[in-house]
């Protein structure tokens, strides 16, 4: 025989085989991710993390707003952790259960970050690549915009917006929103530069497709990467913005608390020996940023394997 | 028979900020292509060659609409392509499609095969459906010659030549009449490009099309064109059949060119006299006054640097003061300077 049975026999199969799936570039990148155990160990301490601020408040004996009378006033000698009287974590100065109150802050803390990040992502995402594609003029004015901006001391308007329209979520959002997307523009629209003369984007041109279409199908998936790597390094960024703003006692507002609040009040009677309220939320403060910087890291390897 | 297009005096000028120079300073003009007239009739393949720099993807770009141009390119229909809106170009786009010099770079990494070879039907007919689009991608990867059960396959899963495949593919979807090719297989190799040029004149033999093949290499002009037009520093300097072109070249810078092909037997290669070109390209923002190539030129003379000659002789045109073969004095001419 001068044909090897077996192998037309796999060239026939293959012509007739069915569609075969492509592995796509995202899919390169997630095996990379799955491989990485930095990343990985990161990524747990986050899942972790989140489960604890989503159902943490399940196994609290106490509410976050109650107050413990047995302990009021002797906090240092009866309110320290201690399974017994259900305060895990211990109390608060005034006796409120620091457990609960660190779900709370979690939670918030949590919600500013990613809230933060996602404003920055969205808004500065197409900010960027807009400004980046059409270039000319309209680039001019849209990036003086944000040198003009980021030239603003951003803490001193925070604090301004605080204080004159009044401490409250929505105000802190909109004043982290207002900041995080800034860096995030600049990024993406350097990136955009760089494709928009990549013969796919011309070919694109070529054929008539609507630069509208051309920024979200072409541009942006190609941006995903390095957008995704610098979102993932931005939460914990917000979250310590928020955290200092907290801490300087502007932030979130009783009976409301975030890491940044419990840290400052934990901070404040770290002398009179109740070292357990500034050691439990700088606990999870600490984990969650270094779980996001792994992440973060490992996202690039993933992303880029050539820069590694 | 009606020409498909008519191109008359096309120029393309860009303004180049010299490095240091202040923002306000006045931009200085660089003519990437300095009026160029050509027909091409339909189902024809016009070659255009010449130096890297002297204009040929300019030109292509220009034609698609993706640099801005002056001059008059008349379709078949009599509309000015140049002088049409984005919006009113956007129905010629469809008949008019381009084919890139590096395969993989010119489709999108993050989209499937057929994702990308869809994309100039779904922005042109948007009236077909999901499955009727599927349908033609699939018989479209047949036609070229990929595996149409690879649709869901990703850019980088594929080798250089079928890339181009895929790159031809996308060109053909919207069944145009006239395709770009700007140095479509420059970036393969030698046994890849010549099935990749098979490739293209089979399909332009069955579907009618018209090519606009630009190449630096000569032989592979030679193979697949119809006529060739030699351009030098953004103007015309021959235009012909090919087989006049190839066969009595009358401009001296086509017979220089020509003279350059290596030849695959040792014998010819050795024998033949090659006429060297002494110097560089001229800066395209300061060209030489009156005919452009005649700074490097072994027949220039007091003419040719006061008067621009203008493209003459029909079907056989050439922009030369002093047509004609090359004579053994000027060839030796030539060489002494270049050895100089």
């Amino acid at each position: 025989m001068v044909i090897d049975q077996t192998k037309m026999q796999s060239l026939s199969d293959r012509l007739v085989q069915d569609e075969v799936k492509g592995r796509s570039p995202w899919a390169d990148a997630r095996r990379r991710f799955w491989k990485n155990r930095a990343a990985m160990l990161g990524l747990s301490i986050l899942v972790l993390v989140a489960l604890f601020a989503i159902l943490g408040g399940q196994f609290a004996q106490w509410s976050n707003e109650e107050l413990d009378f047995s302990v009021m006033g002797q906090v240092a000698t009866m309110g320290a952790p201690s399974l017994e009287n259900g305060h895990y974590f211990g109390t608060d100065n005034l006796g409120r259960d620091l457990y609960a109150r660190v779900v709370q802050g979690t939670q918030i803390s949590l919600m500013v970050g990613i809230v933060g990040a996602g404003i920055a992502v969205i808004v500065g995402t197409l900010y960027g690549a807009t400004a980046g594609y059409v270039g000319g003029r309209t680039d001019q004015i849209m990036m003086r915009t944000v040198d003009i901006l980021m030239s603003i001391p951003y803490m001193f308007v925070l604090i301004l917006l605080l204080v004159m329209f009044g401490r409250s979520m929505s105000m802190l959002f909109l004043g982290i929103g207002l900041i995080s997307w800034l860096d995030m523009s600049r990024i993406v629209r350097g990136q955009t530069l760089s494709l928009k003369n990549r013969e796919f984007i011309e070919a694109a041109r070529a054929t008539g497709v609507s630069s509208f279409r051309i920024i979200i199908r072409h541009i942006v998936p190609n941006l995903l990467g390095v957008v995704a790597v610098y979102a993932t390094l931005l939460v914990p960024l917000m979250i310590l913005t928020e955290s200092f703003i907290s801490f300087l006692g502007l932030g979130v507002q009783e009976p409301l608390t975030s890491w940044g609040a419990l840290i400052s009040e934990g901070a404040g009677t770290m002398n009179y020996g109740t070292l357990w309220q500034l050691l439990f939320p700088l606990f999870f403060f600490v984990i969650t940023l270094f779980g996001f910087f792994f992440v973060g890291d490992g996202l690039r390897d993933a992303l880029d394997p050539k820069e590694r | 028979m009606s020409n498909l297009l008519d191109v008359r005096d096309l120029r393309v000028t860009f303004q180049i900020r010299r490095e240091g120079d202040l923002p306000w300073a006045k931009p200085h003009p660089l003519h990437a292509v300095a009026g160029v007239d050509f027909t091409l009739r339909p189902g024809e393949t016009l070659g255009v060659v010449g130096e890297s720099g002297c204009g040929k993807s300019t030109l292509a770009r220009a034609l698609i609409g993706l640099v801005p141009a002056t001059g008059k390119a008349q379709w078949v229909d009599g509309r000015d392509l140049l002088a049409l809106t984005p919006r009113q170009m956007m129905a010629y786009r469809q008949d008019i499609q381009m084919v890139f010099q590096d395969p993989l770079a010119s489709l999108n990494p993050r989209m499937t095969v057929g994702q990308i070879i869809a994309e100039p039907l779904t922005t042109h007919r948007p009236d077909l459906g999901r499955a009727e689009v599927r349908d033609r991608v699939k018989a479209m990867m047949d036609k070229v010659g990929l595996l149409s059960n690879q649709i869901n396959r990703y850019p980088h899963e594929f080798s250089g030549g079928q890339c181009q495949r895929i790159g031809i593919a996308r060109a053909l979807i919207v069944e145009p009449r006239l395709i770009i090719c700007d140095e479509p297989v420059s970036a393969l190799d030698v046994s890849i490009q010549a099935q990749v040029i098979n490739l293209l004149i089979r399909l332009q033999k069955d579907l009618g099309l018209s090519l606009i093949f630009i190449a630096h290499d000569l032989s592979v002009v030679k193979h697949i064109s119809d006529r060739v037009m030699v351009l030098y520093l953004g103007k015309v300097m021959e235009i012909a059949s090919s087989h006049d072109l190839y066969g009595a070249p009358q401009h001296p810078y086509t017979q220089a060119l020509l003279s350059a092909v290596p030849v695959p037997d040792p014998t010819i290669e050795t024998a033949k006299t090659i006429v060297p070109l002494t110097g560089d390209l001229p800066s395209p923002m300061s060209p030489p006054s009156g005919c452009v190539f005649r700074t490097r030129c072994p027949r220039a003379q007091a003419r040719c640097a006061a008067e621009v000659p203008a493209l003459l002789g029909g079907d056989h045109a050439v922009a030369c003061h002093f047509p004609g073969p090359l004579t053994q004095a000027e060839i030796d001419r030539a060489r002494s300077a270049d050895a100089a």
